[in-house]
């Protein structure tokens, strides 16, 4: 008898009200959460999207994250007492950009665009990247700022009393040691994305939690779709991590 | 030795953890019989304006609790979550508007119905992309609470019946459902009928289409294989029906129209 059968018979045993062992209830649970009526494409489904969603969302934030982060760091290390007007405005919509942004629940900005903002869209996954990028890209701005605002200003100094430049000095001497102190801050903050778009499933999304959720409501099962959710996570995290410190083992081959 | 010392005193300590959760009685807690919930499901739960909770369930289970003589605590949390807490013994019974079916049966054990529930489709009184039960086939994205027969029945394949995942959007709770109505994310709303007739009656541009989707039976959900906690509690259930107090808990909150 095949696994398959034997896990149909032990369903309609279970639905008969005998009470089955440890080892039969476990593989019941599992043929239920993820095998019967195909519900592993569901899985398959939302592994996809939380990966659309967090890669979407990854690049709009580092995107959002490097200009506010520059912005921010030419306007505060401008020698003069006045930066000059225009930059000055830049740098306070940055400022508010990452106070509001930091300042309120991601859950809330997520219902915000999602029910007032793009009310009537339903492409969810968009929606969702944006916001999640706006999000993270608050974030990822201050990990930047902190990594350039870290680097010794005599080294600025230096470079300029080389005869190089603002963005001459920035590009081959700032950036280059400031890469190394933002690369595992920003490794933090892409992990902290994946795993925080479970909270997609409030506007219906269906993520690889939502498909955990749905496929329990379904069945009333306990835990196994949720352990099968938790595994997934953690192995895409675990993948992330490692490609995290590839990077920076070969961004520290140069500092011997 | 080190090593040993500090895994004997993790192991004590999880095991003292789980002596938590013993009990010897009937329910978890001595006395008492507590009563997991989602408390966003009026009529049948809800929560009150001073914080305590009130609906067709929560006095059904009152009576209930007073019949085996215990006392009765309505712990409130998401839909799923009430349900794990039953199988996990956080608490005795599940009351949430439980629909019964084959597939559950597997992992929990149901009392005997109380109340009927009906599934009606919620429209935009504007709305021409659902005028009628059979406009639901016609490629529109319906919106339904996850858990809910709506959603089981909405999601199931063409050939069974229903409109396939792709057209169901299944939300955490009705109201985000409503909401998500209102915004025009969805055409149309599947829902238990009592909650729907609060929402329309909260949101004017709302109407409920004539035609039932589905008829189904409530029940109180117990941890599987908890056949003593399930025969008090139908035992209970019986004799309320039969001298009629939970049809007079049922007439106090829906009235007849």
């Amino acid at each position: 008898m095949g696994w398959t059968a034997w896990c149909e018979q032990l369903l309609i045993q279970a639905q008969g009200g005998s009470a089955l062992g440890p080892w039969a209830e476990l593989n019941k649970d599992f043929y239920q959460a993820f095998v019967q009526e195909g519900r592993w494409k569901m899985y398959l489904e939302g592994v996809g999207n939380t990966l659309k969603v967090a890669v979407l969302a990854l690049m709009l934030g580092v995107a959002l994250g490097l200009l506010v982060a520059m912005a921010r760091t030419f306007h505060d290390q401008q020698r003069e007492e006045r930066p000059g007007f225009l930059l000055g405005i830049l740098n306070g919509i940055c400022k508010v950009y990452t106070t509001v942004i930091r300042g309120t629940p991601m859950m809330v900005q997520l219902l915000i665009m999602a029910f007032v903002v793009f009310k009537s869209s339903r492409n969810l996954v968009g929606v969702a990247a944006l916001a999640f990028g706006i999000n993270s890209g608050a974030y990822v701005a201050e990990i930047i700022r902190g990594g350039l605002m870290s680097v010794d200003a005599g080294q600025m100094e230096a470079g300029r009393s080389l005869g190089l430049n603002y963005i001459q000095t920035m590009r081959h001497i700032i950036i280059p040691q400031a890469v190394k102190n933002i690369l595992p801050a920003l490794g933090n903050e892409l992990i902290t994305l994946l795993k925080e778009t479970s909270i997609v499933t409030v506007i219906g999304l269906r993520d690889l939690t939502k498909a955990a959720q749905l496929v329990t409501s379904k069945t009333y099962g306990g835990f196994m779709a949720l352990f099968g959710v938790a595994l997934v996570y953690l192995a895409m995290v675990m993948v992330l991590s490692w490609l995290m410190g590839r990077l920076e083992r070969r961004l520290r081959s140069s500092e011997r | 030795m080190k090593k040993f010392v500090t895994m004997l005193l993790v192991l004590v300590m999880v095991l003292s953890l789980a002596a938590c959760g013993g009990s010897d009685g009937l329910t978890v807690e001595k006395g008492k019989l507590h009563m997991s919930t989602n408390a966003e499901f009026p009529p049948y739960e809800m929560v009150t304006n001073d914080g305590g909770f009130e609906g067709i369930d929560v006095e059904v289970a009152g009576l209930i609790a007073e019949k085996m003589g215990l006392e009765l605590v309505v712990d409130d949390m998401g839909f799923t979550a009430a349900l794990e807490a039953v199988q996990n013994g956080k608490s005795d019974i599940a009351m949430a508007g439980i629909t019964v079916n084959e597939e559950r049966k597997a992992n929990m054990d149901f009392s005997d119905s109380y109340a009927t529930g009906i599934q009606v489709v919620i429209i935009k009184a504007d709305s021409p992309a659902v005028q009628s039960l059979d406009d639901l086939a016609s490629g529109v994205l319906i919106g339904t609470q996850e858990g809910t027969t709506g959603y089981i029945y909405c999601s199931d394949t063409v050939e069974n019946g229903g409109y396939g995942e792709d057209h169901v959007m299944a939300y955490e709770t009705g109201a985000v459902a409503i909401q998500a109505l209102l915004a025009g994310k969805v055409d149309c709303v599947v829902i238990d009928n009592q909650p729907a007739q609060e929402y329309v009656k909260a949101n004017p541009g709302l109407e409920i289409l004539d035609t039932e989707f589905a008829v189904e039976d409530y029940a109180i959900a117990v941890k599987k294989g908890n056949s003593q906690l399930l025969s008090e509690v139908n035992k209970a259930l019986s004799e309320l029906i039969a001298d009629g107090s939970v049809q007079k808990v049922v007439d106090k909150y829906i009235t007849a129209d």
